[in-house]
């Protein structure tokens, strides 16, 4: 469904994303995952249309992104959630979630139908005439969620929705994310709670230093030499390796 | 949010229609014009300001263009000041989209914008000042013509109706805007543009028309004025006194609501009234405005509207 093909981007002198290729296939939850300062962010920043790559192609269904503004690619059926949780914070949670929602109607009431059915499919139990401002790590983050959410996304690009959450928070959102995949929606993740990455994709890229560095399935990315190295240093895998008994 | 009670809306709209006959001192008729074309040029800081979040210091620009546009046509070319009001309005607009392409494209943001467009208004009057077509310092004076087919009435009421009308219209965008896609999309740009544009929101675009739909009130006001005091001049017309009172009656009425430039205009007006009335030193309201700004700011940064707002119950607003 989204194809990124030899993308990269540098600002000033330094490369943030060299040459990178991936894919995410229908139906699917793909993650990306990589220590900080991978260029996770970057890569995720230039797919929904808020960076433009150095070069690179990038396609959602055939069509390629690049130059497209970020409402533009919204529009084609895909959007982002952020890192840093970004809410209207001045508006009511439902004015929050209506203005995913006025994407498909114009009819005040509709979005504002569609924005309490949205809020019940991500769990948030609050009254939504609450400001924003009021929220929680938690529920900020679950906001994000749902406002994308009420684009009616096609492929949905959620940026670390589990970062500041707490186990029993984590669970919660990880059931949330996979009902949201079994209604349908392809979702393309980064995330920093390995658990959560464990349990959650069927498909996994690594990136370290701007490039990939490891693709597969979870199990077979978590124990890659390579992987392990980038996040715990050179060598490590070696040590590992070494204090496990021989068999 | 404001203004959720149509029925108080349009009582109010009732009593102001019915104000000149109850009321039949002259003074007050004139001060309700004040009152009511101050407001008007507030709601049009208001819509850009207030509910798009693009803070202008120089919205006088659309109401000298629709001064100016009115009363060239009329004494030069001998238009009809209504078709000039509607050619202001227009040219308020087409001000509005220039300065607006012009920063937006490049996304000029919070004090950039403000001085960006307070730069616009300086260059206008400026040239306003030099060129032969404006009648440059000199001004332009509208000659006495005193006729409603004209755009000047014999007494105050004429006026006063027409520029209710013009405020009621404001009022009405105002609220359309509390009501429909377009506005919600607007207040998310201003919470925060970037989210509003990963949601779909076409932010450009939608800044583009709030620019425009001020600059058209702010013309109409423009146009008003002219054919109210006969007289226009480039530091009338493009003068940072009226761009700041433009902000100040929103601000102080509160921003991003409906009755704010109203309230705000309303308070101004009535210090300013009464500090004209027993203080004799020049210049002493301006003092005033910046005293009741920054308590406003200080205390209020709902503005006076805020008072009337339900306070959200602290301890019961969590389950």
């Amino acid at each position: 469904m989204l194809k990124v093909e030899q993308v990269s981007k540098s600002f000033g002198g330094l490369k943030a994303v060299s040459d990178v290729s991936l894919e995410v296939p229908e139906g699917k939850i793909v993650s990306l995952i990589g220590p900080n300062g991978a260029g996770k962010t970057t890569l995720f920043a230039m797919v929904a249309g808020f960076l433009k790559p150095n070069s690179g192609k990038i396609l959602l269904q055939g069509e390629s992104l690049v130059g497209l503004k970020p409402h533009k690619i919204c529009e084609l059926g895909m959007v982002r959630t952020f890192q840093i949780t970004q809410p209207f914070a001045k508006l009511s949670i439902r004015e929050n979630i209506m203005v995913g929602a006025y994407h498909h109607t114009d009819n005040p009431q509709k979005a504002s139908e569609h924005a309490e059915a949205i809020a019940q499919r991500v769990g948030m139990r609050m009254s939504l005439d609450a400001p924003a401002d009021d929220l929680t790590v938690a529920g900020r983050k679950r906001l994000e969620l749902a406002r994308a959410l009420a684009t009616q996304p096609k492929l949905l690009l959620l940026d670390e929705v589990m970062a500041g959450l707490n186990p029993s928070e984590v669970e919660e959102i990880l059931t949330t994310i996979r009902s949201i995949r079994d209604a349908g929606v392809t979702i393309f993740l980064i995330e920093h709670v390995m658990q959560a990455v464990m349990s959650l994709s069927d498909y996994t890229y690594v990136l370290n230093n701007g490039e990939l560095i490891a693709a597969g399935v979870p199990r077979e990315v978590a124990s890659n030499p390579h992987v392990v190295e980038a996040y715990l240093g050179h060598g490590a895998a070696e040590r590992l390796n070494a204090r496990e008994p021989h068999a | 949010m404001t203004a959720h009670h149509p029925r108080l809306l349009l009582a109010g709209v009732l009593i102001l229609v019915l104000l000149p006959w109850v009321v039949g001192s002259e003074f007050l008729i004139s001060f309700a014009i004040i009152v009511l074309y101050s407001a008007t040029l507030g709601q049009s800081w208001n819509i850009l300001g207030g509910y798009a979040g693009q803070f202008s210091f120089g919205s006088v620009l659309f109401f000298g263009t629709g001064a100016y546009t009115s009363s060239i046509l009329h004494v030069t070319y001998g238009i009809n000041p209504w078709i000039g009001l509607v050619a202001g309005i227009l040219m308020g607009m087409l001000v509005g989209a220039f300065v607006g392409f012009l920063s937006f494209r490049f996304g000029l943001r919070g004090s950039y914008f403000a001085l960006i467009t307070l730069a616009f208004a300086e260059a206008f009057r400026i040239i306003s000042n030099s060129v032969e077509f404006t009648q440059a310092g000199m001004g332009i004076y509208i000659p006495l013509d005193q006729h409603p087919l004209n755009f000047q009435f014999e007494g105050r009421t004429g006026f006063y109706y027409v520029i209710l009308v013009f405020f009621v219209i404001s009022v009405a965008i105002a609220l359309r805007l509390e009501r429909t896609r377009f506005g919600s999309r607007l207040m998310a740009v201003r919470e925060n543009e970037d989210a509003a544009e990963a949601l779909g929101v076409d932010t450009f675009g939608h800044k583009m028309k709030a620019i425009m739909i001020s600059g058209g009130i702010g013309a109409a006001g423009g146009t008003f004025y002219a054919q109210y005091y006969l007289y226009i001049d480039p530091y009338i017309a493009y003068g940072v006194d009226k761009s700041v009172e433009m902000l100040l009656v929103s601000i102080i009425g509160g921003m991003g609501t409906v009755l704010g430039p109203f309230i705000g205009s309303l308070v101004l007006h009535t210090i300013n009234e009464i500090s004209r009335h027993y203080i004799d030193t020049p210049g002493l309201s301006l003092i005033v405005y910046g005293v009741i700004l920054v308590l406003i700011i200080g205390f209020l940064p709902d503005g006076l509207i805020g008072l009337f707002k339900r306070k959200p119950k602290g301890d019961d607003a969590q389950g």
